[in-house]
Formats: C-alpha cells, sequence, structure tokens
C-alpha cells in the first residue's frame, strides 16, 4: 500500500495537523457560542477579555489539553501494554489498571475528602500498579507462556473484584454520585492547575517511551530473538510497566474510566505504520489526542447545553471495533 | 461408571433444601428488626401481632423467596451456557448478558415513569429483550459457519460487550435524578429489589416454564457434550437445540437480573460446585445447581445485610468479592 511508504516523519507532521485541526474545531464548538475570530484575537493579543475570550482561556483550552493529555497517555499505554504482554487484545481498562485506580481514587476521596489534585493522581498511579500487579502476578503464577486468553479472563475477574470495593464503599459511604462523577470519564470542569499536574506525569512518560520505542520493538518478539540482540529484558520489562501505570493512575484520576481507547487507536496506527514501535509509538500517542478531542467535541455538542459522557461515546465507538477485531478472527492464536 | 462414586441425588437435593430452609430461618432471625422462633411460630398458627405478621410476610419472606429464586434462576443459566459452550468459566455475568438485561431494565426505569406496582411484571420482558439482543450480537460475532461456535471469541466478545454495557449504565446513571441515581446503582450492584410479591410472581412464570423444560433437554445436553458427530450420528439436531437452550440461558439471567439487580459469578459458582458433588449428568447436574444458586444467593444476602452495621451492602458485592477470587482459582487450576 501506498500509505505504508510515508515515512516517519511525513506521519508526524500529518498527526500533528490534524492535531491542530481538532483543537481548533473542539474550541470553536460547544454550548457557548465562540468565534474563529476569537480563537485568533486570544492568540495574537496573548489575552482577551471579552466573554468569548475568557470561556477560552479558562475553560475550553485546558479541557482539550487534557483531553489531549488523556489521549496520548491512553493510547500510548495501550500500546506499550500491549507489545509488553504480546496480547493484540490488552488494554489498560481490561487489564484491571482503569479499576484499581478507580478503587483509590475512592479509598482517596473517602479518606482524604480535601485531598489536593497531586494527591488524587498518585493516588490513581498507586491503585493502576496495585491492579497491574494482581493480574500480572496471577498470569506469572501459572508457569509456562503466557496466554492472551487468560490475561484477558484474569483483568476481567479482577476488575469485578475491586468494581465490588470500589461500589461497596461508595454506597457505605454514601459518595456513589461523586464516584461516578469520576468514573463517567468526564472532563468537566478541568481547570489549568489539574491540567499542569497530569502533564507533569503524562509528557516525561511519553518522551521516555519514545526514546525506547527501539527496546519495546525488540521486546515485543520472540523472547529468545530479544535475549540474542543483547536486550536487558526484565529490566526493560520492568521500565515499560512503570510507564503504563503512571500514564494510566494519570489518565483515570484526570478523566475518570475511559475504556477501549487504548485498544481502538495502536490498532488503526498499526495498519498504517506496521508493527514497531518506533513508529506506532509516536502516532498512537498523537492520533489518541486526536481521537480525544473528536469525542470531547461530540459529547459537548450532541446534547448541547447538557454534555454527554465521554467514556459512553468511546464505548459506543469501540465496542463495535473491539467485536470488529475478535470477527475478523485476525488472531488464530486466541 | 463414575456415578456410581458420586452421591445420590435425592440425598443432595434433601440436604440442600434442609440448608436452605436454614438459611431462611437465620434470614428471618438476623438483621434489623428480625423475628425469633416464637415469633414466627406465632404467625404461623396465626397469633401474631400486626407488627410481627407485617415483618415476617411483607418484609422478610418475599425477599428470602425472591433471593432463592433468582439466585437459582442465575445458576441453571450458568449451567445450559457451560453445556453449550463446552467452558467451565461460561457464565451469564462474563458473558455480557446481565449487562445487556440491566441496560434493558435502566433504561425502561429511566424513561417510563414507574409509580404503581404494575412494572414489575414487564421488567421481565425488558431485561429479556436486553439480554437477548446481546447474546445475538456475540453469538454472531463468534460463530463460524464453517467451525461453529468459536469458545474463545465469545468470551472476549462477552467480555467487551459487558464492559461497554456497564459504561452505558453509568450514563444512564449519570443523566438521571439524584434519589434515582442512588436508587439504580443499588440495583445494578445487585441489591435485592424486589421486596414485593409481585416481583415474586414476576419472576415465578420465567422459572416455572423454563426450569422444567431445561430438565426436559438434560438427555440433549448430556449428548452435546460428545462430539458433534456422535450427536448428529445420534439423532440430536444440535443447532436447533442449541439455540433454544441459548435463549432460555438468557430468559433465565434476564429475568433474574430483572427483580435483583446486577449478580455475577453465581452462575460461574453454583454449577461447577454441583458438578463436583454430582457429576456431569444434566439431570442431575441442573437440579443440584438449582438449589446450590439459590442457597449461595441467600447466603451472599445474609452476609450482605449483617456484616455492616449501619447500611447493608448488596448481595451482588458480596457475590463479586466472593467470586472473583474463586472464579481466578479456576482459572489457574484448570
Amino acid at each position: 500500500m501506498v500509505v505504508k511508504r510515508l515515512s516517519l516523519k511525513t506521519m508526524i507532521i500529518i498527526s500533528l495537523v490534524l492535531l491542530g485541526i481538532f483543537f481548533f474545531v473542539a474550541l470553536t464548538h460547544g454550548a457557548a457560542d465562540v468565534q474563529i475570530s476569537d480563537v485568533f484575537s486570544l492568540i495574537i493579543n496573548g489575552e482577551s477579555n471579552t466573554k468569548a475570550g475568557m470561556i477560552l482561556r479558562e475553560i475550553r483550552i485546558p479541557r482539550e489539553v487534557g483531553a489531549i493529555l488523556i489521549g496520548i497517555g491512553l493510547a500510548t499505554a495501550g500500546a506499550m501494554i500491549q507489545g509488553l504482554t504480546k496480547n493484540p487484545l490488552a488494554d489498560p481498562g481490561l487489564l484491571g489498571l482503569s479499576a484499581g485506580a478507580r478503587t483509590s481514587l475512592t479509598i482517596a476521596l473517602i479518606a482524604f475528602p480535601g485531598a489536593g489534585y497531586l494527591g488524587l493522581i498518585i493516588s490513581g498511579i498507586i491503585g493502576a500498579f496495585i491492579g497491574a500487579l494482581l493480574v500480572f502476578g496471577i498470569i506469572m503464577a501459572k508457569k509456562g507462556k503466557i496466554d492472551p486468553f487468560r490475561t484477558v479472563l484474569a483483568g476481567a475477574a479482577i476488575s469485578a473484584f475491586l468494581h465490588g470495593i470500589t461500589q461497596g464503599l461508595s454506597l457505605y459511604f454514601r459518595i456513589s454520585k461523586e464516584v461516578a462523577m469520576w468514573t463517567s470519564g468526564g472532563l468537566i470542569g478541568i481547570t489549568w492547575p489539574q491540567v499542569r499536574f497530569v502533564s507533569y506525569f503524562i509528557l516525561p512518560c511519553f518522551i521516555i517511551a519514545l526514546l525506547f520505542s527501539k527496546q519495546l520493538t525488540i521486546l515485543s518478539m520472540e523472547e529468545a530473538v530479544a535475549k540474542s540482540l543483547g536486550q536487558n529484558i526484565p529490566l526493560m520489562q520492568k521500565l515499560f510497566f512503570g510507564l503504563i501505570v503512571v500514564m494510566t493512575g494519570a489518565s483515570v484520576a484526570l478523566a475518570g474510566n475511559i475504556a477501549f481507547l487504548g485498544l481502538l487507536i495502536p490498532h488503526v496506527v498499526r495498519s498504517f505504520v506496521g508493527h514497531e514501535y518506533q513508529r506506532v509509538l509516536p502516532i498512537s500517542g498523537l492520533l489518541g489526542g486526536v481521537f480525544m478531542l473528536i469525542a470531547d467535541t461530540i459529547a459537548r455538542t450532541i446534547n448541547a447545553p447538557y454534555e454527554t459522557s465521554i467514556a459512553a461515546i468511546i464505548s459506543f465507538i469501540g465496542l463495535p471495533f473491539f467485536l470488529g477485531i475478535i470477527y475478523k478472527g485476525r488472531w488464530k492464536q486466541i | 461408571m463414575i456415578q456410581q462414586n458420586k452421591v445420590s441425588l435425592k440425598r443432595t437435593i434433601g440436604i440442600l433444601c434442609i440448608f436452605a430452609f436454614s438459611l431462611f430461618l437465620i434470614g428471618i432471625r438476623t438483621g434489623v428488626s428480625a423475628l425469633d422462633f416464637s415469633g414466627i411460630f406465632r404467625v404461623i398458627i396465626g397469633q401474631a401481632s400486626r407488627k410481627e405478621h407485617f415483618v415476617l410476610m411483607s418484609l422478610r419472606l418475599p425477599r428470602l423467596i425472591i433471593t432463592f429464586l433468582a439466585g437459582a434462576a442465575l445458576s441453571v443459566s450458568g449451567a445450559i451456557l457451560k453445556t453449550l459452550i463446552k467452558n467451565d468459566l461460561a457464565d451469564p455475568g462474563i458473558l455480557g448478558i446481565n449487562a445487556g438485561a440491566g441496560v434493558g431494565v435502566a433504561a425502561f426505569y429511566l424513561f417510563v415513569d414507574i409509580t404503581s406496582g404494575q412494572f414489575a411484571f414487564i421488567l421481565p420482558l425488558v431485561a429479556f429483550a436486553g439480554g437477548l439482543l446481546t447474546a445475538f450480537i456475540i453469538y454472531f460475532i463468534s460463530h463460524d459457519p464453517f467451525y461453529g461456535i468459536h469458545t474463545r471469541k465469545l468470551i472476549f466478545a462477552g467480555i467487551g460487550a459487558s464492559m461497554a454495557l456497564s459504561g452505558l449504565m453509568v450514563i444512564l446513571l449519570t443523566s438521571s435524578h439524584r434519589i434515582k441515581v442512588e436508587f439504580i446503582s443499588r440495583w445494578l450492584s445487585g441489591n435485592v429489589w424486589g421486596t414485593d410479591w409481585p416481583f415474586i410472581l414476576a419472576l415465578l412464570p420465567w422459572l416455572i416454564l423454563l426450569v422444567p423444560y431445561t430438565i426436559k433437554q438434560s438427555k440433549t445436553m448430556d449428548i452435546m457434550l460428545l462430539a458433534e458427530s456422535t450427536s448428529i450420528s445420534l439423532g440430536v439436531d444440535i443447532k436447533k437445540s442449541r439455540f433454544r437452550l441459548l435463549i432460555v440461558a438468557v430468559a433465565l439471567a434476564s429475568a433474574a437480573v430483572s427483580v435483583v439487580g446486577n449478580i455475577g459469578f453465581i452462575g460461574l459458582i453454583a454449577p461447577h460446585i454441583a458438578k463436583k458433588i454430582v457429576g456431569q449428568n444434566h439431570r442431575r447436574y441442573l437440579v443440584t445447581s438449582f438449589m446450590i444458586g439459590g442457597n449461595l444467593l441467600l447466603i451472599a444476602d445474609i452476609i450482605g445485610h449483617n456484616i455492616i452495621q449501619r447500611t447493608s451492602v448488596p448481595a451482588g458485592i458480596v457475590v463479586a468479592l466472593i467470586g472473583a477470587p474463586y472464579f481466578i482459582w479456576l482459572l489457574l487450576k484448570e
């Protein structure tokens, strides 16, 4: 195919252009009326005191920047987890990471009602770590080859378990509405400080992931091949595991539980750029951001002035896709 | 034969009946506004105070009965599904049927104003529609005209669907009033809701029709476990009976979900224990599953009611907290 011959540079430029376009679209669409001229005047003058300018600066720009960050975080985490586990169906949501982050956020909301934003992000990361440890612990407990089927089942069981704890706690402490607000994946009311904190976690991880993307390609090969290429497998596994946990935890802390994104984006990207992670990771991250921008614009406009849950929209797009992958049976090994 | 080593069916059922009876007594005796034995006796001979009569006949008894029936229905559904796809990990919860039924009921509940008791009879139907739709989609995805059902694809599709549909329920939840939210989130997490006789009357017909039908089909199900070619040579139209049994399984699970909420894992654990006790023969297996399922949900409900002083934990959460580790144990052992 012609598309595959495109160089990485061209792909990145195209993705960045898409990101720019949809960022613009997201800024100019929504419940409040914002014109393109408003956006330009804000960019050119640096500040704007009109109503539209205020909306842009204080509400829409932080929100859309947050959407991009979450897109980068989840899509890259998904791509990495697929490479690391050699499991095409892996996804932070399917493998118990999101559920762990959610449980831990609930505990944080109960134990430290006045917890600052940084505290919530850290608790999300700890939760994702525990969720992942539980799932991987179960898979590793069984000697022999890691079976993708078992991995997903273990993820489902751990998620159900953690979900039970979350629900039990939130019912007991009567905070179901608050927890629901987190877990339904809202980008509502994201402020600049929140975006800043999350970016401290997600952007460095993204850069580290890009730097080590070649190692991920090697990891995703057969173990013998990886070894013969002189790869320090345990070290690299730990590194990527850490990156996945931090990116997922921070994303869940910002936007709640957004399923299927980490599965969907890397899959689409692979069909364009092949299986080398040097190409998959950057493009997945950028297109993840684009996808989140589109989904958020839909969420804000489809039933304006009310918001539709972005998690729902992504689930709706993601489920047919997920089922499609299974239907096609691209992996006979499952 | 293997079956001779197993405990006799009559004795097993007898023990389970005694067990259920004692659970009923425990259920009446414990918890808020409990009734002691003399109180129960007084109600039976008709000399109780109005309060005692009310507690037993309007609060405790209907609740216990519905819990037992729902558990039994879920368990039989799980037993059928296990045979249909020849996998011990099958369960209406894992396959997304419960979630589909739940979405049906949640949507119905949100969009239809229900103040009278009339809706009790419609609920199972709405749930059935949701469950059936989900089951068909999953079946279609995992069905190959050449090889038949692909078990692993089926389970994958089910897990994905149940994730996405739970997301959808969250949206339905957040778009609703606060009182309704508390209520539905309790119901969804498997709080036994139907504490009124109408709910029993709504659930009972499904059981009366479907359970005997299933037991009548036990010979066919025995044959289903054999190789496909063998069953065809024995003159069983596998495809037709498989289809019918699938619908029966969906109907049983949906009816149960519509009155007690989304309770997973009962359909997984109960038939598994039953098979351990009485073996593969379907007549024995199904009857025992029925009894064990009812007993298990009763136990979960009693635990949920007494474990915390201030409030009650929905049975579904108790089941998930017990069921998920059991599932993982199965996964590791297999």
